[in-house]
């Protein structure tokens, strides 16, 4: 795990750094963190059990539309992570969702 | 000379307290999980020593505790952390003074956390070597910490749900995508990717919709972005 997970980090900066990239390619590589964040996030927030679920069982999605304002207003990276678990620790107390 | 290492130390470790305050509580949930899953308390930290990626880390234990192979937890981390050849070749570029053993040792403690924070400065990186280097020794050493009090928490705590744990991972990216999302092209390209991705994951694809998706969605943000110069 440790080689698989080092690896794809070490090789590019190793061969890359220092070369000028094609202005394309590096306007494409900007474009890489918002991409991939939001393909790991977008899915965990949306489905559950295999299909999207907008539903208030859905905990997940609901704490979701008040952390993302919260992140926007304070750019707090603290602040989203606790508003949002408290969100989702509160709505499961109330019994709702999962 | 040593007390300018010293500020650019202490610029690096303050640069990164929000991730110290994101990674306590992920690494803590990690911790917890770990300890759960039946995973030994010495397996766990260490993950979190040599291994260090949460995400591929939070993936593996879920696999260890449904009794997957370590063939298939291994092609698996793999695959979910192939995007952070995407993220080390987009700060590249940046790092054309720097020698390869720091290349090195910055790139073991690149992820999706600390590669936002650099991202965010990325003009900066070639003369902040020790500051950039001091940011991710601080942010490995609060995963590790987050680690360990969460496998002592673990026999203490019946079960994750009722604190919200297991949504610590999700939160932590909300806040590091809206980070990432000043340009109207970024927000198109965020979208575009999440779109993608759940697409993607509903046709059954669990591992490697994420690469799929960030492709796809960086290729088609970048389309909008030559679209709207033209």
């Amino acid at each position: 795990m440790a080689v698989v997970t080092y690896l794809p980090r070490l090789l590019p900066t190793l061969f890359l750094s220092g070369r000028n990239l094609q202005p394309l390619i590096s306007s494409w590589l900007r474009l890489v963190p918002p991409a991939v964040l939001a393909a790991m996030l977008v899915p965990s927030l949306l489905v559950r059990e295999e299909s999207v679920t907008l539903g208030f069982d859905n905990l997940f999605f609901w704490a979701a539309l008040v952390a993302f304002p919260v992140a926007w207003k304070w750019n707090s990276l603290f602040a989203t992570v606790i508003v949002g678990m408290g969100l989702v620790a509160l709505g499961r107390s109330l019994g709702l969702g999962m | 000379m040593l007390a300018d290492s010293l500020t650019a130390c202490c610029r690096g470790a303050r640069r990164a307290l929000p991730i110290v305050l994101g990674y306590v509580p992920i690494g803590f949930a990690y911790g917890v999980l770990a300890g759960k899953s039946g995973l030994s308390e010495a397996n766990t930290l260490l993950m979190s020593f040599i291994v260090f990626a949460g995400s591929a880390q939070f993936i593996a234990v879920g696999l260890f505790a449904s009794g997957t192979g370590p063939a298939a937890v291994i092609l698996t981390t793999f695959v979910v952390n192939l995007r952070h050849m995407l993220m080390a070749a987009s700060l590249a570029p940046y790092l054309s003074g720097w020698k390869k053993r720091y290349l090195a040792f910055f790139s073991f403690e690149l992820t999706d956390e600390t590669f936002a924070l650099h991202s965010s400065a990325a003009g900066k990186l070639n003369e902040c070597r020790l500051e950039a280097l001091s940011l991710n020794v601080t942010a490995q050493f609060s995963w590790v910490t987050g680690t360990a009090l969460g496998l002592i928490a673990s026999g203490l705590i019946g079960d994750i749900k009722p604190l919200g744990l297991d949504y610590a991972l999700a939160a932590m990216f909300i806040g590091l995508l809206v980070g990432q999302c000043q340009s109207p092209v970024r927000i198109i390209t965020a979208i575009l990717s999440g779109i993608i991705a759940t697409l993607l994951y509903l046709a059954g694809w669990h591992q490697f919709h994420i690469i799929v998706a960030t492709i796809a969605g960086a290729t088609l943000g970048l389309g909008v972005e030559l679209w709207i110069k033209r």
